[in-house]
């Protein structure tokens, strides 16, 4: 382990008067996947939106490689990747012009190598000329991912990316995310399934109330241990 | 470590596990992914790369499902044939009607594709990742504005062409036709702001013209007057004064967008 290169501290959220976090404490560290389980609408995926950038936080800050996002400037975008429910690709497009768009967002050169390898990676190189409408769910999660690590950025969010996944997608999804941990890397994952948030990640942390309220190691956890945290959040693990 | 180093000494295994299964199986060694390169900051034509790539992306987007331009165009050949057929019976000369016809089908047709701007991104919810990306947001706004430009000078191109013919006026004349670029720069500098602040409304299609045309009112009265001044024979001393009302709300409003861009999409 190394380096924070996630760091939430103390932040607030509110949606009118919905209170959805208060006073998020949360660190990921390089070489860390943690994993993120909580209730629908506990307040999960407003996090990653305000991890990435997407929102802003009314309290509190995220410090992404010691630099603060209240501070950064846009070029701090280029660290992040970011998987969510929706697969942020264009669907009357291709998979190959998807990819080169963004590349010319982020202002990669000579990308063509980079987009092949990635999609190579997904196995969706002999559908790169399909356009998106055309796929399957799994193949489009495996397109967004793709898209999240073209530019190979050092923090990874993903927000459910096993969502919709068959098991061989899930499988493979398991192998980048082992790999993008193993490679000294910050990824933060949410899911609903317990098993792999136990086996995929290093930390599984749980959101309750707007509060990060259990913060542990997955190595001896069990998943019966999970599923009471779930069911009774409110008894100690 | 620093994030970016770590960026670039992390690839090649990345590649070498999601592989390693099949790779295995065929005995061959695993391929290394490329390395990234970025170009960071690089000013005003990195800049500039990056609105050409928003409006090429519209553009592409455009040319594969046809949501946009050819609903404008058909609109506008259909509004043309039926103010055509509506003034055909009581209005003895057609120059008399034809400046306010004009204008109104590029205001109505022009918010028929200004609706899908943002819309479309808020349907697919690809928006987000526009925002994500590691660029000023006013770039965004200006690929926008390029893609409504082409889309918008295209259907009042098709406008010109068939009013010339339904109403036999002769409209393609080089000072109506500057003016009528000039009003529709406006126009879509306003209404690619107006797209923007309405995108996650959910009555978008409705709220965009109720906030759009009241603002478009000098873009309006001085494109009507300019058309109208040019086909009563005057010349450009005629419409000088409204050419310069229409060239100061085109600056005014691409310089407001350019500065508070960042604000209107400040969280979607």
């Amino acid at each position: 382990m190394g380096e924070q290169l996630i760091a939430v501290d103390a932040v607030h959220k509110r949606f009118g008067r919905k209170r959805v976090l208060s006073g998020v404490q949360l660190t990921v560290e390089q070489g860390q996947v943690v994993a993120l389980l909580g209730a629908n609408g506990a307040g999960k995926s407003t996090l990653m939106r305000i991890i990435s950038g997407l929102a802003k936080p009314d309290r509190g800050d995220v410090v992404l490689g010691g630099v603060s996002l209240r501070q950064a400037g846009h070029e701090l975008r280029r660290y992040i990747g970011l998987v969510t429910h929706a697969p942020l690709l264009y669907d009357n497009l291709n998979a190959l012009d998807n990819l080169h768009f963004f590349a010319r967002l982020y202002d990669m050169q000579e990308p063509a190598a980079r987009i092949e390898a990635v999609l190579q990676a997904v196995d969706l190189w002999p559908r790169r000329r399909d356009p998106v409408r055309t796929f399957s769910r799994g193949m489009i999660q495996r397109l967004a991912i793709a898209r999240s690590i073209l530019h190979d950025p050092p923090v990874l969010l993903l927000d459910e990316p096993d969502t919709g996944l068959d098991p061989a997608s899930a499988e493979k999804l398991a192998a980048l995310i082992r790999t993008f941990g193993a490679a000294n890397r910050a990824i933060l994952l949410t899911t609903h399934n317990l098993e792999r948030a136990r086996t995929w990640a290093d930390s599984v942390a749980f959101l309750e109330d707007g509060k990060i309220v259990f913060n542990k190691p997955s190595a001896g956890l069990r998943e019966a241990d999970l599923r009471r945290l779930v069911l009774e959040p409110s008894l100690p693990a | 470590m620093n994030p970016v180093a770590s960026q670039a000494a992390n690839q090649a295994a990345v590649q070498t596990a999601i592989q390693e299964p099949d790779r295995k199986a065929e005995h061959l060694p695993p391929a290394p992914m490329p390395a990234v390169q970025m170009r960071t900051g690089g000013g005003f034509a990195a800049y500039m790369r990056k609105v050409w790539a928003v409006a090429a992306k519209d553009l592409r987007a455009e040319l594969r499902g046809r949501e946009v331009f050819s609903t404008m165009t058909v609109f506008s050949g259909l509004a043309v044939l039926i103010f055509g057929m509506a003034f055909d019976l009581r209005v003895p000369q057609a120059e008399m009607v034809v400046p306010g016809v004009l204008w109104v089908i590029i205001l109505f047709a022009g918010v028929l594709g200004l609706n899908r701007s943002f819309g479309a991104e808020m349907d697919r919810a690809t928006l987000p990742a526009l925002l994500l990306a590691p660029v000023d947001r006013s770039a965004i706004y200006f690929g926008k504005v390029i893609a409504n430009l082409l889309f918008t000078l295209g259907a009042a191109a098709v406008i010109l062409v068939v009013m010339f013919f339904i109403f036999d006026t002769p409209l393609l004349q080089g000072w109506i036709l500057l003016s009528t670029a000039l009003g529709i720069v406006g126009f879509v500098a306003v209404g690619t702001i107006f797209a923007a602040l309405t995108a996650s409304v959910r009555a978008r299609e409705s709220l965009l013209p109720v906030l759009l045309l009241p603002v478009m009112v000098p873009v309006f009265m001085a494109g009507v007057a300019c058309t109208a001044g040019i086909l009563d024979g005057g010349g450009l001393e005629k419409i000088v004064t409204w050419l310069w009302v229409l060239v100061s709300f085109d600056v005014l409003f691409l310089l407001v967008a350019y500065l508070l861009f960042d604000l209107i999409l400040e969280e979607v």
